[in-house]
């Protein structure tokens, strides 16, 4: 384990309210309750290019139904190339990776997992489609290929708005799916970790079209990178503060370095977007802070939820809060 | 599938499993105030499964070399040294002997440390760093902050006037609402018609989310394997009108087997009997249907709070927030979309 | 033991070491019963106790002499029984003297032999018979432990006062024996606080009587000691003054080692017993009749009076129709004891040259006994050793790794030992039986067939003892006849040509050479040579043929004593002495504890347990005075094997360090005796030898070189010396590391760390374990110190998965002088932190701890610690 999720235990570390934490505070042997989390970077990595993917192929739709080709063309190979790496990134975290399709045996409403599987299914190809019809200006214009070359953007455009249509889930569905853990940080934080992952997939997107887009054709893309990092900054500090000692690892050891590094970059971003309206310079670097800064929500989230995992005060002592509540509700007067 | 209860509450897991006549419930009633730590569950176990051995290690945790529930070990006796307020026993053990503090909270801190690599991911992590692991053994009399200096060095606690040595097996709980049964997307875990929650080693592709979907920290997975393991409660015994292979062993009669239903009743008279023998501090632990797994198919008779034995205090399964969970989502999504619209739909305003 | 009102555990750890009979105290406790434990250190047996009393090892008897005189002090003895059925009335010879005469020694002691003259300890008048007893080489030869330990042969007849009230009396002689043993003198000794002693005693005396019964139970903590006989004694006066013996939910249960130690007692694998107890000839016995003679008294009561037909049917099993009349049965093909043939005499025999060849069948000697070193060093000087068992095992690698190995004291390229290593089934891999603890055989099938080379101990003696004959076929020299004699054909079965292990029992059983039928119970043995049987107090085990140590009825459809469960010696009996469990006119002492009685209407003794006494014999039978043997038991005479019927609160003769136990110190001890001068055992067995020195104790100097006491046993994760569990991954890995238990304030006092190493450092050795600090051991306050007891496993050797330094390497050979059991239960040591050396170092490094406590040269400490032998020669010549 790694000594950031250790220093969580510390009596000075305990946090909002460290008299609970202390009193009556057992264990066995200080070893956790819970296994911690067998995924490795992957699945953080997974997260965000998910959402990048997700935000991505809505921008997509958007520049298409706008006539921005430019930015439509840059989201829509991102999209493509983002949703390439995270299908990686899942299947490379298996234990039998090999078993890959067993995830396609079934589809379970209960399982976040599964549903995820099955959004990428449709996502995935949607997004890939939309993506090679950019290729259709290289085709030639005559035969058979040139056929294809006036079908495609059609298709393309279709295919973009299923995606688009598709992305929200994608870029949310992975805030369930940590979130229906026995992990007390990620648990805990289910109301708002959808925000953020949309907050953050919008706002990496934006930065997309930040990077990639003329000035003239990223307009959208500064609103959207805003309102993006706005949502994100917002339910992060939420989760960071709103939930009592569980909050704690948000805020500790290499959780809380890389939470507050990508809510520093969001604001950056947001604010570069906005006053870099005119410089193409300070756009494709505030682009690149929103990527980064998503990168880093997803990464500091997960570490959050290994550390809470890891030390049994994350389990026991809300756990116990609990039971004393309950104790007392029963006794007092109704 | 989600019928009333499916996800939260009382039910028969069997029958919402959807086995038309299924047979009588069956699980585990562990009795650990006749336990005598002899680990003969945990040998029969991994002679009958075949699991490997999890490997050499003085763990420093009194008696328990296991270190915890893995995927190389699917009993786990725990051993706990207890220097408890006299007048638990007959007559305090060392009453009138020249008895210093309790060693228990320097040991803890040391044991703390002992990692020890079971062939398992995460493996039996130590967790707590020693510092809190010394504060949380000296429990709830100690206040203020414990000394982790050389054991037998601590000054200002009372001298030992009594000792509990507490001895529990752990396994699997075959939960009623199992997180990990829930949660896994291939199918590889499935309800039994006993109502036990088993893994199909042929299906499951090593995702890993059944791991920290378990509120009890039981499910494992195995390295150099991939794949996930747990206490299958001898399905391939059961099957055949065997009892599971660790209750076979038990030469106390601490794991009993049997249908769920007389195992509750005969744990209530068992606690009533021990709280009239003066056993102030006998417990049941998960034999609830009422509580936020629905209650367990393996559950037990403790002697202290459930942590003390490294169990969560009050385990919910996370699935019963699960409808929530989509809820928030399905904001969030729709809020994506709105922000999209916002953002383009600002332009040609 | 599951009707017992209350249970007693002293000197076991019966949870830990013997986890499957623990399932019983359980049941009692479930019952109602209050469980009691009482060892120096907190084990797993003490955490299901309902307390636990935490004692300084090796001062087992001051507690239990002081449980003695609470009962003679309070008069809370079982009258009624203690008059009936124990010698309480019997009149001893006006020249015994007591310890407390004598500053504890008793009358007859012989300063140059050791040894005492029991001339003196008789009942009043038969002085004589003290002569028989030659005490010297009954020491040598473990005497004590023939007849069954149940005492040599004494006359019948002899002077009683029901009052109780004769100064010589047996239960006034008790009464000033122990009336120094108060419950401050417990404390003192033991370390146990007063009110706690008070309170066990309480518990024992009130669950005792008509209406209650108390176990008490004991294994090798209480054996294992130099007087460990005497700790066994002492517990049999309690339970015989609390009416507890032959009762069901009383009696004494000896915890047996491992599975079947008492089917190698009863079958023996010593050195001084044939089966069922008959003592193996001396060599002064140079006839058959002179060896029965030694056996049984001429006048004696009971059943040792047919010791002629045990014998000459042994002798009729071992050589067939060779053996007759005419020839004393071939008694002269038996060897000879000319002295000490025990283990640890073989073993320094060996370190000198005067032994060539040793087998070893399921032992593991270079970590199982005590002082390791001698053990190993003796091996290595052997022509060949054969070493059969399941691993490779330290006793057969010693010579290539090992403790001596490393101190270049055994080099392997000049090792003289040829070692030849066999394979042995395990018992799955092979049939026969087990005798456990309660003298039940139990059969055993065979699950599947041994690997490859691995064969049963059955196939290895009976194939061994095959080739040897046919390759003497041809000798005339009268020294094989023996051999060649002997009744050696047994029906084989399967490829590997595997003796039948039920042949073998048939013939155990026993059988009417004339028409082979199988004998059902030893009553029909004779001494004319028509009948075979190869152990007495087995006969009945293949009664009708059937093997009924094979029968598997469930508990559930049998009665609570569950006769039809394999089959207990002698003739299926479950409670021995059980006459004992009704009163002297044949009622039980109550309803609750009905067992046998008296039927009168029938005439017979009945009841849930096969009785113990003649079936037809009236509770009102008196014998005619000139009767002896079985006639001449009375229908109240219940210890049918006695030589007065009666059970012993004092032992007259057959015993060799006194005829009542008496506290002395251990041989390696850092107080003085609070009790005597006379500091330990005056006549334990001794080997005074440079290459075994025992560490000072008080009154000698230097004792505080080794300050601490430290005792070894067993974990339930590992067997004994670690052959059959160090080796399996699944056993090896739940205590994987030798380890040294040491309270938290003695890690204080010697800077010890939780799970750092320390070592443990004696007059023989030093070895290293990790440190487990623990509440489970506590400091004691004996003689107003403070006295710290260590613990450790010792089942770690250099074989197998788990390995480290083995805690028998620490102790020193000095042993009981009634069995010659070596005392590896308490020693003194000291511990410090840190490993130990290595290589050459190490030796110098516990030769200096030598120096420091004077031991060099040819220095011992003394037997005698007490000047009282020369104020009584002064006051003879005065």
């Amino acid at each position: 384990m790694t000594a950031e999720a250790t220093n969580a235990a510390t009596p000075e570390a305990a946090g909002a309210r460290p008299d609970v934490a202390d009193r009556g505070l057992r264990s066995y042997y200080g070893r956790p309750i819970l296994k911690a989390p067998v995924w490795r970077h992957d699945i953080p990595a997974y997260l965000f290019t998910g959402g990048l993917a997700a935000g991505s192929s809505i921008l997509a739709a958007g520049a298409d139904l706008t006539g921005r080709p430019a930015m439509r063309r840059a989201t829509r190979l991102a999209s493509l190339a983002a949703v390439g790496a995270s299908t990686y990134f899942l299947i490379h975290d298996l234990g039998r990776p090999k078993r890959f399709h067993h995830m396609l045996r079934v589809a379970k409403p209960t399982s976040p997992m599964s549903v995820g599987t099955w959004i990428l299914a449709v996502f995935g190809p949607a997004a890939g489609l939309a993506a090679v019809a950019e290729a259709a200006p290289l085709l030639p214009r005559h035969g058979v290929l040139g056929l294809a070359g006036r079908a495609l953007p059609v298709a393309g455009t279709a295919s973009g708005y299923l995606a688009a249509g598709v992305a929200p889930a994608l870029a949310t569905y992975t805030a369930v799916l940590l979130a229906d853990t026995a992990v007390p940080s990620w648990h805990e934080a289910y109301p708002q970790l959808p925000f953020v992952f949309a907050g953050s997939a919008l706002a990496s997107a934006s930065g997309v079209g930040l990077l990639a887009a003329p000035l003239s054709q990223s307009g959208p893309a500064r609103r959207l990178a805003v309102i993006g990092a706005a949502m994100e900054v917002a339910a992060s500090h939420r989760i960071e503060t709103g939930m009592g000692l569980v909050s704690e690892p948000y805020t500790q050891g290499r959780a809380g370095r890389r939470l507050r590094a990508a809510r520093a970059l969001s604001v950056a971003g947001a604010a570069g977007a906005v006053l870099g309206r005119r410089n193409r310079l300070v756009s494709a670097l505030s682009g690149a802070a929103l990527i980064a800064a998503a990168a880093l929500t997803r990464f500091g989230i997960f570490d959050g939820g290994v550390a809470s995992a890891k030390d049994p005060k994350y389990t026991v002592t809300p756990q116990r809060q609990r039971l004393e509540q309950a104790a007392a509700g029963d006794h007092s007067p109704t | 599938m989600v019928g009333e209860n499916s996800l939260y509450g009382p039910l028969d897991p069997a029958l919402d499993a959807g086995y038309a006549d299924a047979p009588a419930r069956m699980g585990f009633f562990t009795d650990t105030s006749i336990c005598i730590g002899c680990k003969a569950c945990e040998v029969a176990c991994k002679e009958w499964n075949l699991v490997p051995d999890h490997g050499l290690s003085l763990l420093g945790m009194s008696f328990d070399n296991t270190g915890a529930l893995t995927a190389n070990s699917w009993r786990h006796v725990a051993f706990i040294e207890q220097p408890i307020p006299a007048g638990q026993r007959q007559s305090p053990p060392f009453r009138d002997t020249p008895t210093g503090p309790s060693s228990e909270p320097a040991t803890a801190a040391l044991a703390a440390t002992t990692a020890i690599d079971t062939g398992t991911i995460p493996g039996a992590d130590p967790g707590g760093e020693p510092e809190s692991a010394a504060r949380m053994a000296a429990g709830p009399a100690m206040l203020g902050m414990p000394t982790s200096g050389l054991p037998g060095r601590q000054q200002g606690r009372e001298d030992r006037k009594d000792l509990r040595w507490l001895m529990m097996s752990d396994v699997c709980k075959h939960c009623t609402h199992a997180a990990c049964l829930d949660v896994c997307p291939t199918g590889a875990l499935f309800r039994t018609e006993f109502g036990t929650v088993v893994v199909q080693q042929d299906i499951c592709n090593g995702c890993g989310y059944c791991i920290p979907a378990c509120p009890y920290g039981v499910i494992d997975q195995r390295k150099g394997d991939g794949r996930a393991w747990k206490c299958t409660l001898c399905y391939d015994r059961i099957g055949d009108g065997l009892t599971p292979a660790c209750a076979q062993a038990c030469p106390t009669q601490s794991i009993q087997y049997g249908p769920l239903d007389e195992l509750r009743e005969r744990a209530e008279g068992r606690v009533a009997d021990l709280r009239a023998a003066g056993q102030t501090t006998a417990r049941l632990y998960g034999h609830d249907p009422n509580d936020g797994v629905g209650g367990d198919g393996a559950f037990f008779l403790l002697l202290d709070e459930p942590e003390v034995y490294g169990l969560p205090p009050d385990p919910v399964v996370t699935t019963r927030d699960l409808p929530d969970m989509w809820k928030r989502a399905g904001f969030a999504a729709l809020t994506m979309l709105a922000a999209a619209a916002v953002a383009f739909v600002g332009r040609s305003a | 033991m599951a009707n017992a009102d209350c249970i007693i555990i002293q000197g076991s750890n019966m949870a830990e070491a013997h986890p499957v009979g623990f399932q019983w105290v359980m049941e009692a406790k479930l019952r109602g019963a209050r469980v009691i434990h009482v060892d120096p250190r907190f084990t797993r047996t003490s955490a299901l106790a309902d307390t636990y009393v935490p004692i300084r090892a090796g001062s087992d008897i001051a507690f239990l002499g002081g449980i003695v005189r609470y009962i003679l002090e309070n008069e809370l003895d079982f009258r009624e029984y203690v008059l009936a059925y124990t010698n309480a009335s019997t009149i001893v010879s006006e020249d015994f003297r007591d310890t407390e005469d004598l500053d504890g020694l008793f009358s007859g002691y012989d300063p140059t032999t050791g040894t005492y003259n029991p001339r003196s300890w008789q009942y009043a008048g038969q002085e004589g018979d003290g002569a028989r007893f030659d005490t010297t080489a009954e020491r040598e030869t473990a005497g004590a432990l023939q007849h069954e330990s149940h005492g040599k042969p004494v006359r019948a007849l002899s002077g009683r006062d029901e009052t109780l009230q004769h100064p010589r009396c047996v239960y006034q002689i008790l009464k000033r024996h122990y009336a120094r043993y108060t419950p401050e003198m417990v404390a003192r000794t033991c370390g146990v606080p007063v009110e706690m002693f008070e309170d066990v005693a309480r518990a024992w005396t009130q669950n005792s009587g008509r209406e209650r019964t108390s176990a008490l139970i004991y294994s090798v903590g209480w054996t294992q000691h130099s007087v460990g006989v005497q700790y066994i004694r002492t517990g049999a006066i309690i339970q015989l003054l609390l009416g507890n013996m032959g009762r069901p939910g009383g009696g004494i249960l000896a915890l047996r080692g491992h599975a079947s130690i008492q089917g190698s007692t009863d079958v023996p694998t010593l050195f001084n017993l044939l089966p069922g107890y008959l003592p193996m000839p001396q060599v002064k016995h140079t006839t058959f009749d002179e060896w029965i003679g030694g056996i049984r008294h001429p006048t004696q009561k009971g059943f040792w009076g047919n010791a002629s037909a045990y014998g000459v049917s042994l002798l009729k099993a071992y050589w067939g129709d060779a053996a007759t009349p005419d020839n004393d049965f071939c008694y002269d093909y038996l060897p000879r004891m000319t002295g000490d043939h025990g283990t640890y005499r073989q073993v320094l025999n060996m370190i000198d040259g005067k032994i060539k060849g040793y087998f070893l069948l399921g032992q593991n000697p270079a970590v199982g006994s005590a002082h390791g070193r001698a053990q190993r060093l003796g091996m290595a000087n052997l022509d060949w050793l054969v070493v059969r068992d399941l691993f490779m095992i330290e006793s057969a690698t010693f010579w290539k790794r090992g403790p001596e190995v490393e101190s270049g004291e055994i080099t392997p390229e000049e090792c003289r030992t040829e070692v030849f290593f066999l394979p042995a089934a395990s018992h799955v891999e092979k049939e026969g039986t087990f005798t456990q603890t309660q003298r039940m055989l139990q059969w055993r099938e065979k699950a599947l067939d041994p690997p490859g080379d691995c064969r049963s101990e059955l196939w290895f003696f009976y194939h061994l003892g095959r080739i040897i004959r046919r390759k003497l076929a041809a000798s005339k020299l009268p020294r094989d006849r023996a051999v060649l004699d002997l009744a050696w054909d047994y029906p084989m079965h399967g490829p590997q040509d595997e003796p039948s292990a039920e042949a073998v029992l048939f013939e155990i059983n026993g059988y009417d050479v004339a028409t082979r039928r199988p004998l059902s119970t030893f009553n029909q043995l004779r001494d004319d040579g028509s009948t075979v049987g190869g152990c007495w107090i087995y006969c009945g085990v293949y009664a009708d043929g059937v093997n009924q140590a094979a029968r598997r009825k469930p508990g559930r459809e049998q009665s609570w004593v569950a006769p039809e469960w394999g089959w207990a010696w002698p003739a299926n009996r479950r409670i021995m002495y059980n006459r004992a469990s009704a009163d002297p006119e044949g009622r039980p002492w109550s309803e609750r504890k009905a067992y046998v009685w008296w039927d009168a209407e029938k005439g017979e003794w009945t009841g849930v347990d096969v009785p113990d006494f003649e079936k037809n014999k009236p509770p009102s039978y008196r014998p005619p005075p000139e009767a002896t043997g079985v006639e001449a038991l009375a229908g109240d005479d219940p210890f049918i094997l006695q030589g007065d019927g009666k059970g012993w609160l004092y032992v007259p003769v057959g015993l060799i360090d006194g005829p009542m136990p008496t506290h002395y110190e251990p041989v390696e001890s850092p107080v003085r005796n609070p009790l005597y001068g006379q500091q330990a055992n005056p006549t334990r067995k001794t080997y005074q030898r440079p290459d075994n020195p025992t560490n000072p104790s008080p009154p000698e100097p230097h004792s505080d070189v080794f300050p601490y006491v430290f005792s070894v046993s067993r974990l339930t994760e590992h067997h004994t010396a670690g052959g059959m569990s160090r080796t399996v991954k699944y056993l090896a890995e739940l205590q994987p590391e030798m380890f040294v238990e040491v309270s938290p304030e003695l890690a204080a006092e010697r800077g010890l760390t939780h799970l750092d190493f320390a070592h443990v450092i004696t007059a023989r050795a030093a070895i290293e374990a990790r440190v487990l600090v623990t509440d489970r051991l506590t400091p004691l306050v004996v003689e107003d110190r403070v006295i710290h007891q260590i613990w450790l496993p010792y089942h770690w050797g250099g074989e197998g998965l788990a390995t480290g330094d083995s805690a028998n390497d620490l102790f020193g050979i000095t042993l009981d002088p009634n069995v010659l059991i070596q005392e590896s239960k308490v020693g003194t040591c000291d511990i410090r932190p840190g490993r130990r050396p290595t290589g050459p170092e190490l030796a110098d490094y516990v030769a200096e701890y030598r120096r420091l406590a004077g031991l060099t040269g040819d220095h011992y400490p003394p037997i005698i610690t007490t000047d009282a032998l020369d104020r009584e020669h002064h006051s003879d010549g005065g």
